[in-house]
Protein backbone atom coordinates (compact mmCIF):
# COMPACT_ATOMS: atom_id res chain seq x y z
CA UNK A 1 0.00 0.00 0.00
CA UNK A 2 1.28 3.43 -0.92
CA UNK A 3 2.30 5.55 2.06
CA UNK A 4 0.22 8.69 2.47
CA UNK A 5 2.18 11.90 2.96
CA UNK A 6 0.52 14.43 5.20
CA UNK A 7 1.39 18.12 5.09
CA UNK A 8 0.13 20.95 7.23
CA UNK A 9 -0.57 24.67 7.38
CA UNK A 10 0.49 25.14 10.99
CA UNK A 11 3.12 27.74 10.18
CA UNK A 12 0.72 29.73 7.98
CA UNK A 13 -2.07 29.51 10.56
CA UNK A 14 0.25 30.72 13.32
CA UNK A 15 1.02 33.85 11.34
CA UNK A 16 -2.65 34.38 10.60
CA UNK A 17 -3.31 34.27 14.34
CA UNK A 18 -1.45 37.41 15.41
CA UNK A 19 1.91 35.87 14.52
CA UNK A 20 1.59 33.39 17.32
CA UNK A 21 4.98 32.00 18.34
CA UNK A 22 5.80 28.30 18.34
CA UNK A 23 6.16 28.48 22.12
CA UNK A 24 2.69 30.03 22.54
CA UNK A 25 1.13 27.37 20.32
CA UNK A 26 3.01 24.62 22.16
CA UNK A 27 1.76 25.89 25.53
CA UNK A 28 -1.83 26.04 24.31
CA UNK A 29 -1.61 22.56 22.79
CA UNK A 30 0.16 21.08 25.80
CA UNK A 31 3.28 19.93 23.94
CA UNK A 32 6.90 21.03 23.73
CA UNK A 33 8.07 23.68 21.27
CA UNK A 34 10.25 21.01 19.63
CA UNK A 35 7.13 19.04 18.74
CA UNK A 36 5.59 22.08 17.03
CA UNK A 37 8.89 22.59 15.16
CA UNK A 38 8.87 18.92 14.08
CA UNK A 39 5.24 19.15 12.91
CA UNK A 40 5.92 22.32 10.89
CA UNK A 41 8.96 20.75 9.27
CA UNK A 42 6.94 17.64 8.39
CA UNK A 43 9.18 15.48 10.57
CA UNK A 44 6.36 14.36 12.84
CA UNK A 45 2.73 13.49 12.19
CA UNK A 46 0.82 14.12 15.41
CA UNK A 47 -1.83 11.93 16.97
CA UNK A 48 -5.45 12.51 16.02
CA UNK A 49 -6.04 14.12 19.41
CA UNK A 50 -3.23 16.64 19.01
CA UNK A 51 -4.28 17.33 15.41
CA UNK A 52 -7.81 18.16 16.59
CA UNK A 53 -6.43 20.25 19.45
CA UNK A 54 -4.45 22.35 16.94
CA UNK A 55 -7.56 22.75 14.79
CA UNK A 56 -9.54 23.91 17.85
CA UNK A 57 -6.79 26.41 18.79
CA UNK A 58 -6.85 27.88 15.26
CA UNK A 59 -10.65 27.60 15.18
CA UNK A 60 -10.65 25.95 11.77
CA UNK A 61 -11.70 22.49 10.48
CA UNK A 62 -9.08 19.77 10.79
CA UNK A 63 -8.55 19.55 7.03
CA UNK A 64 -7.45 23.19 6.97
CA UNK A 65 -4.62 22.32 9.33
CA UNK A 66 -3.61 18.92 7.93
CA UNK A 67 -4.05 17.69 4.38
CA UNK A 68 -2.92 14.89 2.08
CA UNK A 69 -0.26 15.85 -0.44
CA UNK A 70 -1.78 13.54 -3.01
CA UNK A 71 -5.33 12.30 -2.52
CA UNK A 72 -5.67 8.49 -2.61
CA UNK A 73 -6.94 7.06 -5.95
CA UNK B 1 20.60 21.27 18.42
CA UNK B 2 17.56 20.87 20.64
CA UNK B 3 17.52 20.21 24.38
CA UNK B 4 16.48 16.59 23.80
CA UNK B 5 19.32 16.00 21.33
CA UNK B 6 21.87 17.41 23.76
CA UNK B 7 20.39 15.30 26.57
CA UNK B 8 20.68 12.14 24.43
CA UNK B 9 24.31 12.96 23.61
CA UNK B 10 25.08 13.44 27.29
CA UNK B 11 23.42 10.08 28.03
CA UNK B 12 25.63 8.39 25.41
CA UNK B 13 28.69 10.03 26.94
CA UNK B 14 27.51 8.97 30.44
CA UNK B 15 27.05 5.34 29.39
CA UNK B 16 30.54 5.20 27.84
CA UNK B 17 32.06 6.91 30.88
CA UNK B 18 30.35 4.67 33.46
CA UNK B 19 30.69 1.36 31.63
CA UNK B 20 34.22 1.99 30.36
CA UNK B 21 35.55 3.44 33.61
CA UNK B 22 34.02 0.75 35.77
CA UNK B 23 35.17 -2.07 33.47
CA UNK B 24 38.70 -0.64 33.36
CA UNK B 25 38.72 -0.60 37.16
CA UNK B 26 37.06 -3.97 37.85
CA UNK B 27 37.98 -6.37 35.03
CA UNK B 28 41.70 -6.57 35.93
CA UNK B 29 40.55 -7.69 39.40
CA UNK B 30 38.91 -10.87 38.08
CA UNK B 31 39.84 -13.93 40.15
CA UNK B 32 42.49 -16.15 38.55
CA UNK B 33 42.59 -19.91 38.67
CA UNK B 34 39.61 -22.26 38.37
CA UNK B 35 37.10 -20.80 35.88
CA UNK B 36 34.22 -22.55 37.69
CA UNK B 37 35.12 -21.62 41.27
CA UNK B 38 32.52 -19.84 43.48
CA UNK B 39 34.88 -16.82 43.49
CA UNK B 40 34.11 -16.21 39.81
CA UNK B 41 30.36 -16.09 40.49
CA UNK B 42 30.89 -13.88 43.55
CA UNK B 43 33.00 -11.49 41.46
CA UNK B 44 30.39 -11.17 38.73
CA UNK B 45 27.51 -10.87 41.19
CA UNK B 46 29.35 -8.04 42.96
CA UNK B 47 30.29 -6.51 39.60
CA UNK B 48 26.68 -6.20 38.44
CA UNK B 49 25.30 -5.04 41.79
CA UNK B 50 27.91 -2.29 42.23
CA UNK B 51 27.53 -1.28 38.57
CA UNK B 52 23.80 -0.71 39.09
CA UNK B 53 24.38 1.51 42.14
CA UNK B 54 27.31 3.41 40.56
CA UNK B 55 25.34 3.84 37.34
CA UNK B 56 22.32 5.35 39.13
CA UNK B 57 24.44 7.77 41.20
CA UNK B 58 26.64 8.91 38.28
CA UNK B 59 23.61 9.36 36.01
CA UNK B 60 21.90 11.57 38.59
CA UNK B 61 25.08 13.67 38.96
CA UNK B 62 25.50 13.94 35.17
CA UNK B 63 21.83 14.86 34.76
CA UNK B 64 22.04 17.65 37.35
CA UNK B 65 25.33 18.94 35.89
CA UNK B 66 23.84 18.88 32.38
CA UNK B 67 20.75 20.84 33.46
CA UNK B 68 22.90 23.54 35.10
CA UNK B 69 25.44 23.79 32.27
CA UNK B 70 22.69 23.75 29.64
CA UNK B 71 20.85 26.68 31.25
CA UNK B 72 24.09 28.68 31.63
CA UNK B 73 25.32 27.95 28.10
CA UNK B 74 22.10 28.28 26.10
CA UNK B 75 19.76 30.34 28.35
CA UNK B 76 17.16 27.80 27.26
CA UNK B 77 14.79 26.47 29.90
CA UNK B 78 14.38 22.74 30.32
CA UNK B 79 11.03 21.65 28.78
CA UNK B 80 8.69 21.26 31.71
CA UNK B 81 6.76 18.37 30.17
CA UNK B 82 7.13 15.28 28.05
CA UNK B 83 4.57 15.02 25.29
CA UNK B 84 3.30 12.30 22.94
CA UNK B 85 6.30 12.63 20.61
CA UNK B 86 8.73 12.22 23.52
CA UNK B 87 6.86 9.11 24.65
CA UNK B 88 6.87 7.61 21.15
CA UNK B 89 10.59 8.26 20.72
CA UNK B 90 11.31 6.79 24.15
CA UNK B 91 9.23 3.67 23.38
CA UNK B 92 10.89 3.08 20.04
CA UNK B 93 14.40 3.71 21.41
CA UNK B 94 13.77 1.32 24.31
CA UNK B 95 12.53 -1.30 21.86
CA UNK B 96 15.79 -1.15 19.87
CA UNK B 97 17.72 -1.29 23.14
CA UNK B 98 15.80 -4.39 24.22
CA UNK B 99 16.62 -6.12 20.91
CA UNK B 100 20.32 -5.68 21.67
CA UNK B 101 19.87 -6.87 25.26
CA UNK B 102 18.04 -9.97 24.00
CA UNK B 103 20.85 -10.55 21.49
CA UNK B 104 23.41 -10.33 24.31
CA UNK B 105 21.38 -12.77 26.42
CA UNK B 106 21.11 -15.29 23.57
CA UNK B 107 24.84 -14.92 22.83
CA UNK B 108 25.60 -15.50 26.53
CA UNK B 109 23.47 -18.66 26.62
CA UNK B 110 25.04 -19.86 23.36
CA UNK B 111 28.49 -19.34 24.87
CA UNK B 112 27.50 -21.52 27.85
CA UNK B 113 25.98 -24.16 25.58
CA UNK B 114 29.22 -24.33 23.60
CA UNK B 115 31.18 -25.05 26.76
CA UNK B 116 32.68 -21.63 27.43
CA UNK B 117 33.43 -20.68 31.05
CA UNK B 118 30.83 -18.69 33.08
CA UNK B 119 32.94 -15.53 32.92
CA UNK B 120 32.39 -15.47 29.13
CA UNK B 121 28.65 -15.69 29.69
CA UNK B 122 28.73 -12.83 32.21
CA UNK B 123 30.94 -10.76 29.92
CA UNK B 124 28.53 -11.24 27.00
CA UNK B 125 25.58 -10.29 29.20
CA UNK B 126 27.47 -7.20 30.32
CA UNK B 127 28.24 -6.28 26.70
CA UNK B 128 24.58 -6.83 25.85
CA UNK B 129 23.56 -4.48 28.65
CA UNK B 130 26.03 -1.75 27.64
CA UNK B 131 25.15 -2.18 23.96
CA UNK B 132 21.47 -1.95 24.84
CA UNK B 133 21.98 1.36 26.69
CA UNK B 134 24.08 2.78 23.86
CA UNK B 135 21.67 1.73 21.10
CA UNK B 136 18.74 3.13 23.08
CA UNK B 137 20.48 6.52 23.58
CA UNK B 138 21.79 6.68 20.01
CA UNK B 139 18.33 5.82 18.62
CA UNK B 140 16.81 8.57 20.75
CA UNK B 141 19.35 11.07 19.39
CA UNK B 142 18.69 10.00 15.80
CA UNK B 143 14.89 10.17 16.21
CA UNK B 144 15.07 13.68 17.63
CA UNK B 145 17.61 14.74 14.99
CA UNK B 146 16.03 13.15 11.92
CA UNK B 147 12.40 13.47 12.98
CA UNK B 148 9.81 10.95 13.92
Amino acid sequence: MEKLTISNNVRKLRFQHNEMTQQQLAEQAGVTRQTIVAIEQGKYTPSLELAFRLAVIFNVPLEEVFFLNKPPP
Amino acid sequence: MSYQERRALVAIFGTILISGGYAAYMLPRQPNGDAYSPEVFRFWGTYFLILIVVSIIVRIVISIAFSIINVIATREKEPGLTDERDHLIELRSNRYGLYIFALGFVAAMAALAMGNPPSTMFLLMLLGGIGSELVSDISEFIFYRRGF
